[in-house]
C-alpha cells in the first residue's frame, strides 16, 4: 500500500464517527464576523491606511497624479539612490523626473546583481486599511517577487481610493489565488530578541508608500 | 518525533526542576511572556468581532478535520494542476527520506530553511546532515538556536530563553564556523544583532538553489500555500531558490480561499500581537518566471491520524501554532519550553505531543500533568481548543489505560507506571463508598486518632505532602454530626 493510501485509510478510520450526511461546507459554519470594522467614509479609509502603515514604520507620502514623478524623484534623491529596479510594466512617467539608472527586471539577472541595486519602485494590487497592508500580485507594474525583496529600499505606489479596501475579507475578494501574492505590512521586522521590535532584517529595511490620488 | 534531541527526556517535573531554579532563564521568560501577553490583549481588543472570528475559525477547522480525506485529495489535485508535486509521508523517517532524496536529486548539498515546526518535529536538519547536506535556519531566533547548538523553547520565539547578552556572545563565537563572521566589536543592541544576522545570511540566500519551508495554511480549493512571517527570510527561501520543498502536516488545510479571511485576522493578533505580520507569501504551484520552478509538497501524518481518531483529543489539530497559550501559561512561564521535551512546548505541547507520540514514554506520560488547569490557555486560543478538557482526558488515559489508536491500529494501553498509589487509593475509595458501615467505622477511627496524624504522608505520598498542607480531620465525622443534630435543626432551637 502506498503511503498516500495508507494515510487516507487512516484518516477515514479516524473519522468513522462522522455521519455520512454531515453538514456540507457551505452550511457548516456561520460567518458571524464583520466584513469590515467600523463605518468609514472613503476618505477616512484612506486616512486609516496611512495611519496604520505609519504605525508599523512605513514612510507614507501623499501626492496627486501630476506630482507623482516628482515625489518619486525626491524620495530617491533623499535616499541617495543611483540605481532603481523597475518592473516591466511600470508606467515610465513615474520615473521621468528621477536621475537614476534604471535596471529592468530581467529573467536572467542573478540575485547577486539585484543585491547591488539601491531601490525598487512598484505599483500594488490592493491595499488594506485596517491592517496597514499592501498586497503585490506580480502584475506587470509590480514585477516578480524577488525585486521587492532583495533591494533595501522599496517605493510602492498605491492609487487612492481605487486600490484601497477596508478589511482583510474585502482584500481577499479582490485577489486571484492563482497568482503569487506578497502581503506587506511595514518594512521587514523582527521581535526575536527580548521581543524588542527591530525594523529591518532580510527584506527592505525602508518601505515608502506613496498614496497617489486623482489617477 | 524530533530526531535525537528529545529522546530519553526525563519526566516534566524532573526536566522543569533545573529551569525553575535558573534565575536568568526565569527573568528572560517572565519579561518576554508578560510583554507579549499585554500586547496581544490590546491587539485583540481592537477588533470588536473577536468572539465571532474565533468561533468561525474553530468551526472551519473542525469541519475540515471531519472531512479531511476529501480535502486532502482535493488539495493534491489542485497542487498538481498548478505544477507542483505532492508526496505523502506516514512518519518522520519517511518524510526525511523523501526530502533528502529530493535535495540530492538537485545535486545540491545545502538548503536554506524558513522556520517550520513540522521539519523540527521530524528532525529534518539532523537527517539531512547525516546525508551530508547542510540545512541553514534563517529565522533570526532559529539562527540563534542553531548557532548556540541549542533547542527551540517557544513556538513563535524559539530563542525566548536567551537575552541580548547571550545572543551577542553566541554570534561573536559561532558565526565564523558557519559562514560570514560577526562584525568586530558587535554590541548587544537588538538592531546590531539583527544587522549581523542579515549580513551573515544574505550570502546564503543569494546562492541558495534549494529552499525548505513549512506552511501556515494550505487551501484545498486552489492548492495555495501560505507562509506568514516578519523578517523576510521566508520570502527569501520561498522566492530565490530554483527548487522549493514544503513539508506540511496534513491538518493544515482550510477548504477555501475565503477561509483565510478568518485566520489572517486571528493568527497575527494572537501570535505577535500585530494587526498584520510584516510579510505573508502565498503561492499556488509554480508560476512562470517568478519564484521556484520546481515545487514539492510533502504531506506528513506522523501521528496526526492517530490524534484525529480520538474524539476528545482531535481538537488539538485545530491549532494554528500562534503560541498565545504559551505566553499566558503560569507553568510555561516558570518551567520554560525545554522542560516539555518536545518541539511543541507549553499548553498546546502538553496535549499535542502525547497524542502525536503516544503516552508510553516517561516525558509523554507526565505532560498532561504539566498544568494547573487554570484555563487561561483556552481563553486566549484563537481556535478555541479546550486544552484543559484534553489534559484531563489524557490524564485519564495515562492512569487508566484503555483503547487508543497508534500507527493507525487500535491498541489497548496498560495504565502507566508510577500511578500505582493513585490507582490503589481510588480503588480503596470506591470500595469504602460502597460499604457505608466500613466508611463510618473508618471515619470515627480517623476522628479519634486525629491528634496522632502525621503532618506529611509516608511512602509515595511524601513528595506530594511536602508542598501541600494535609487536610485536618474534624473531631466528629459529618455523618455523626448530622445524625446528632438532624442537620443543624437542633442547633437553631
Amino acid at each position: 500500500m502506498s503511503s498516500r493510501d495508507l494515510i487516507l485509510a487512516r484518516v477515514r478510520r479516524a473519522i468513522a464517527d462522522v455521519p455520512r450526511d454531515d453538514t456540507p461546507y457551505d452550511q457548516a459554519f456561520e460567518r458571524g464576523y464583520l466584513r469590515e470594522h467600523g463605518d468609514r467614509s472613503v476618505e477616512q479609509t484612506v486616512d486609516l491606511l496611512a495611519e496604520n502603515l505609519a504605525d508599523y514604520r512605513a514612510r507614507v507620502h501623499r501626492c496627486d497624479a501630476d506630482g507623482l514623478a516628482e515625489t518619486i524623484a525626491r524620495l530617491l534623491a533623499e535616499r541617495g539612490s543611483t540605481s532603481v529596479v523597475t518592473p516591466t510594466g511600470l508606467d515610465p512617467e513615474w520615473l521621468a523626473a528621477a536621475d537614476v539608472t534604471r535596471v529592468p527586471d530581467r529573467l536572467d539577472s542573478t540575485p547577486a546583481e539585484l543585491d547591488r541595486v539601491d531601490s525598487v519602485v512598484t505599483a500594488c494590487a490592493v491595499a488594506i486599511a485596517e491592517t496597514g497592508t499592501i498586497v503585490l500580485d506580480g502584475g506587470p507594474d509590480q514585477g516578480r517577487r524577488r525585486i521587492t525583496l532583495v533591494p533595501d529600499h522599496h517605493i510602492c505606489v498605491v492609487r487612492v481610493p481605487g486600490q484601497v479596501v477596508s478589511s482583510v475579507p474585502q482584500g481577499l475578494e479582490r485577489l486571484d489565488p492563482a497568482r503569487p501574492l506578497t502581503w506587506i505590512s511595514g518594512p521587514s521586522a523582527t521581535s526575536d530578541i527580548e521581543l524588542d521590535r527591530v525594523e529591518g532584517v532580510h527584506g527592505p529595511r525602508t518601505l515608502e508608500v506613496v498614496l497617489v490620488s486623482g489617477e | 518525533m524530533s530526531g535525537g534531541t528529545f529522546v530519553g527526556m526525563p519526566s516534566f517535573p524532573k526536566a522543569a526542576h533545573e529551569a525553575v531554579n535558573n534565575k536568568t532563564l526565569r527573568g528572560n521568560l517572565r519579561h518576554a511572556t508578560h510583554t507579549i501577553r499585554a500586547k496581544r490583549a490590546n491587539a485583540v481588543a481592537e477588533v470588536s468581532d473577536w468572539a465571532e472570528l474565533r468561533e468561525a475559525g474553530k468551526q472551519i477547522k473542525d469541519h475540515t478535520l471531519r472531512h479531511l480525506d476529501r480535502y486532502l485529495v482535493q488539495l493534491e489535485e489542485s497542487v498538481t494542476a498548478a505544477g507542483g508535486t505532492v508526496h505523502w509521508a506516514a512518519d518522520a523517517d519517511e518524510a526525511n527520506r523523501i526530502v533528502t532524496y529530493l535535495v540530492k536529486a538537485t545535486g545540491e548539498s545545502e538548503v536554506v530553511k524558513v522556520k517550520s515546526m513540522a521539519t523540527q518535529e521530524i528532525g529534518l536538519n539532523e537527517a539531512l546532515e547525516a546525508e551530508g547536506i547542510n540545512a541553514y535556519e534563517t529565522d533570526l531566533a532559529e539562527l540563534i538556536v542553531q548557532l548556540g547548538k541549542d533547542r527551540p523553547s517557544h513556538i513563535l520565539v524559539p530563542a525566548i530563553h536567551r537575552n541580548r547578552g547571550e545572543i551577542r556572545d553566541i554570534f561573536a563565537r559561532e558565526m565564523s564556523e558557519w559562514g560570514r563572521p560577526a562584525p568586530e566589536g558587535l554590541t548587544d543592541t537588538p538592531a546590531e544583532l539583527a544587522e549581523a544576522a542579515r549580513v551573515h545570511l544574505r550570502e546564503k540566500f543569494l546562492r541558495a538553489k534549494v529552499g525548505v519551508s513549512g506552511a501556515n495554511f494550505m487551501v484545498a480549493e486552489t492548492g495555495t500555500l501560505v507562509v506568514v512571517e516578519s523578517e523576510g527570510n521566508g520570502r527569501m527561501c520561498l522566492t530565490l531558490p530554483e527548487t522549493l520543498i514544503s513539508v506540511v502536516g496534513i491538518e493544515k488545510i482550510v477548504p477555501a480561499w475565503q477561509d483565510l479571511e478568518v485566520f489572517l485576522q486571528t493568527l497575527p493578533r494572537s501570535s505577535t500581537a500585530e494587526r498584520m505580520n510584516p510579510y505573508t507569501s502565498t503561492w499556488t504551484g509554480t508560476t512562470d518566471e517568478d519564484g521556484p520552478q520546481t515545487f514539492h509538497l510533502v504531506l506528513i501524518d506522523n501521528g496526526r491520524t492517530d490524534t484525529l481518531a480520538d474524539e476528545v483529543g482531535r481538537q488539538a489539530l485545530r491549532c494554528i501554532r500562534c503560541s498565545a497559550c504559551l505566553n499566558v501559561c503560569p507553568v510555561y512561564e516558570r518551567a520554560g519550553g525545554h522542560a516539555y521535551g518536545s518541539v511543541y512546548p507549553g499548553p498546546i505541547g502538553a496535549i499535542l505531543s502525547p497524542q502525536l507520540r503516544g503516552t508510553q514514554s516517561e516525558i509523554d506520560a507526565s505532560l498532561p500533568y504539566a498544568s494547573s488547569l487554570c484555563g487561561a490557555c483556552y481563553d486566549v486560543c484563537p481556535v478555541a481548543i479546550d486544552i484543559p478538557e484534553v489534559l484531563v482526558h489524557l490524564r485519564e488515559r495515562v492512569v487508566e489505560g484503555g483503547v487508543v489508536t497508534r500507527d493507525g491500529a487500535k491498541v489497548v494501553l496498560k495504565p502507566a507506571k508510577g500511578h500505582a498509589a493513585e490507582r490503589a487509593a481510588m480503588r480503596a475509595a470506591r470500595w469504602a463508598f460502597g460499604h457505608p458501615g466500613a466508611l463510618r467505622t473508618g471515619q470515627r477511627f480517623a476522628s479519634r486518632t486525629r491528634r496522632f496524624h502525621p503532618r506529611t504522608l509516608p511512602g509515595p505520598g511524601k513528595a506530594w505532602s511536602e508542598t501541600r498542607a494535609l487536610p485536618t480531620v474534624p473531631a466528629e465525622p459529618f455523618r455523626d454530626w448530622w445524625q446528632r443534630t438532624h442537620g443543624g435543626k437542633d442547633a437553631s432551637k
